[in-house]
């Protein structure tokens, strides 16, 4: 019988198959963060529920945190009693905490493999839809909600029902300056946003294994935005050179059978998959979302569809309605009002290394009210500041902040006024979702840059080489 | 869910993908506690401008959106298309459609943590085909009132024509809602088979217990 990579990693933490076809699923790491365990605690106290294994978990500050000005501390009142309840729980439960005073913090999803917390074969939740990111390190994360993070706590399980495979194989080689969130937003085209409902994604192909660990991260983290709350990749060179030296990785005692183990994470060949889609890496060209659904999305040369090419055109109406825009407008003249780098898809140092080359000398357009770039952590900025990278953001005029979510969500003060134009590296155009009213435009790092010093979207291919 | 049928009016969001941004704005994910999302279900299409948690008065309601108008505005049962639920794996979506007074959503389909989330808090969700599912929601936008009755004893939807339709659901779904059973206690049943498989990865996988 031969297996999927998801297949091996779900059989190996089923513990016991129910009467109704979920299984009971082993949980090996659990993240948690401010805004989703306040009431999973609540429930295990009110129920007298210990904790099931505390070692499991791990706690980051990251969506409701400011940016700038920490030394003054959390000033909006409700959030700072959301983020001290999640102090007052990791220290009623000895939880260890990565708080704002440590160069640690940063975004659960960034931290998580950047510290070796995320290992290879490990089931990984956290009450966020994003954790599908940890699968680009060969690990069954997925998102969850508050009653299954309380779930997770008491017992270190979760009863799921097992999902069908989907093997996305993607040929060829990325053109230069497009980037696996091209990629991602490209196959997010095709698919639809619900296209990977009910499955576990596995990305497959020579596009996928010429990837870096922070370009797969990329991809897995916006699969739920194709429906599904898994992606993953397979173990392999690239994941082995980016796990040597992490913190939390398998000591020097056990090392050597935890490589044995991580080596068996691929998925067998001629392993049944239900669905298997094929593209060309080739035909991808830089993207940007042109509606308020990350499917809405369109190559940067291209125009906003006219209504004859649109299924439900209420939809299309309301949707350019919402984002002022006309049918058949040019991409590349849209002008902008802010940028953003950052969020749990785009703020490693890769991603930050990406903007900066961009950027390197040249000054932000005079029409762009803000321009921020959030790295995704403590240890991220530290990196990119030893590298020089802030100052070639700050010379340019763009704004060098504290790590956190920002303005993907907007939860904290980072937030689009009503009406406001982003170029945003994040995974969401949904409605209000940056802001009330705001207007979203998802885009790789590099085209965020290029949006920021032209003013409006631009091909970075065209602007590199004219540099 | 306390009996078997439940009857109220159609409350009808006609739109594919309605995400839980839209359901329940990121400023009230501030709230540490379970309830009070009621007031800001749906807020950025039901009010002019927004609120904070603590900030809430006298706002301006959308006239043309279907949860300020009578008879919409005091139903009970949420319908709309395809792929609701998606994006964030926020519960606060499933407690503010509770919160509200809403028992029932029917949809085309729902995102895979919605589902989840409804099934944890016992919001009991329905999948009906595409044209049932339009037919309902012009039937409850041109109607002064719009009630149907679910039958969840026969998986059937009684409509305001008598006409019945029949849904499909997991049947230990349907008792979890039936019974309001408690998760954790049923999965703490297996304490011993955890403690167990535990003891066996602390043998082939040791690293993830204890790192020395």
């Amino acid at each position: 019988m031969k297996h999927t990579l998801y297949d091996k990693i779900w059989s190996d933490h089923c513990i016991h198959e129910n009467e109704d076809k979920s299984s009971l699923i082993y949980i090996d790491r659990h993240l948690i963060h401010e805004v989703t365990s306040p009431q999973a605690f609540d429930g295990l106290d009110i129920k007298k529920r210990d904790i099931w294994n505390k070692q499991s978990i791990m706690a980051t500050t990251d969506h409701n945190v400011p940016t700038i000005n920490r030394d003054r501390g959390i000033t909006d009142p409700v959030s700072k009693i959301q983020v001290e309840t999640l102090r007052d729980n990791c220290k009623k439960h000895n939880i260890e905490l990565y708080d704002l005073d440590n160069i640690k913090q940063g975004i659960v999803h960034v931290i998580g493999p950047e510290l070796g917390m995320t290992q290879p074969g490990m089931t990984l939740v956290c009450g966020d839809s994003h954790t599908s990111t940890h699968g680009a390190l060969a690990s069954l994360a997925f998102g969850i909600g508050t009653s299954d993070v309380e779930h997770v706590l008491a017992t270190q399980c979760l009863n799921l029902t097992k999902d069908k495979n989907f093997k996305i194989h993607v040929n060829g080689k990325l053109k230069p300056f497009v980037t696996s969130k091209d990629l991602i937003l490209y196959i997010i085209g095709k698919i639809g946003t619900s296209g990977g409902t009910g499955f576990t994604i596995e990305y497959a192909g020579e596009a996928i294994t010429d990837l870096s660990i922070e370009s797969r991260m990329t991809m897995c983290n916006m699969t739920i935005e194709a429906g599904a709350k898994s992606g993953l990749m397979a173990f392999d060179k690239t994941t082995h050179d980016y796990l040597k030296d992490r913190e939390f990785l398998p000591s020097k005692k056990h090392y050597d059978n935890a490589l044995k183990y991580w080596e068996s994470l691929v998925s067998d060949e001629s392993a049944h998959f239900d669905r298997t889609e094929v593209f060309d890496a080739n035909d991808v060209e830089p993207q940007v979302t042109w509606g308020t659904s990350p499917e809405m999305v369109t190559p940067v040369d291209s125009k906003i569809p006219t209504p004859d090419t649109v299924t439900n055109e209420e939809e299309y109406i309301d949707t350019l309605n919402y984002m002022g825009l006309e049918p058949g407008v040019e991409i590349n003249s849209i002008p902008l009002d802010k940028i953003f780098i950052g969020s749990c898809t785009n703020s490693r140092i890769e991603d930050l290394r990406d903007a900066s080359q961009v950027v390197k000398g040249e000054k932000l357009s005079s029409s762009i009210k803000q321009a921020i770039v959030v790295p995704g952590s403590g240890l991220v900025k530290a990196q990119a500041e030893a590298e020089g990278l802030d100052k070639v953001f700050i010379d340019a005029g763009f704004e060098w902040r504290d790590p956190g979510c920002s303005m993907c969500l907007g939860m904290n003060d980072d937030f689009l006024q009503p009406y406001e134009r982003c170029a945003s590296t994040s995974n969401r155009n949904f409605q209000g979702r940056q802001g009330d009213k705001g207007r979203t435009h998802l885009v790789s790092p590099a085209m965020a840059a290029v949006a920021g010093i032209k003013g409006h979207f631009y091909n970075v291919k065209e602007f590199m080489n004219e540099k | 869910m306390k009996n078997n049928n439940f009857e109220g009016q159609v409350i009808p969001i006609n739109r594919d993908n309605v995400d839980t941004d839209l359901i329940i704005p990121k400023q009230y994910l501030k709230s540490i506690k379970k309830s009070g999302f009621g007031p800001f279900l749906f807020d950025s299409l039901r009010y002019t401008t927004t609120a904070t948690l603590d900030s809430n008065s006298e706002r301006i309601e959308v006239s043309s959106f279907i949860l300020n108008q009578t008879p919409y505005k005091n139903g009970t049962i949420l319908i709309a298309k395809s792929n609701f639920g998606c994006g964030s794996s926020r519960e606060h979506a499933v407690w503010a459609i509770q919160n509200y007074g809403i028992n029932i959503v029917i949809a085309e389909s729902f995102a895979d943590i919605f589902t989840r989330n409804s099934y944890a808090n016992g919001l009991l969700l329905i999948c009906l085909d595409k044209n049932i599912i339009i037919k309902i929601i012009n039937d409850a936008l041109s109607s002064d009132s719009y009630k149907i009755m679910v039958h969840l004893e026969s998986n059937t939807i009684t409509l305001p024509n008598e006409e019945n339709i029949l849904f499909t659901i997991d049947d230990s779904y349907k008792e979890r809602i039936l019974n309001n059973l408690d998760d954790i206690e049923l999965t703490l049943k297996y304490k011993n088979k955890i403690t167990e498989y535990e003891n066996k990865i602390k043998q082939t996988k040791p690293w993830l217990f204890n790192n020395e």
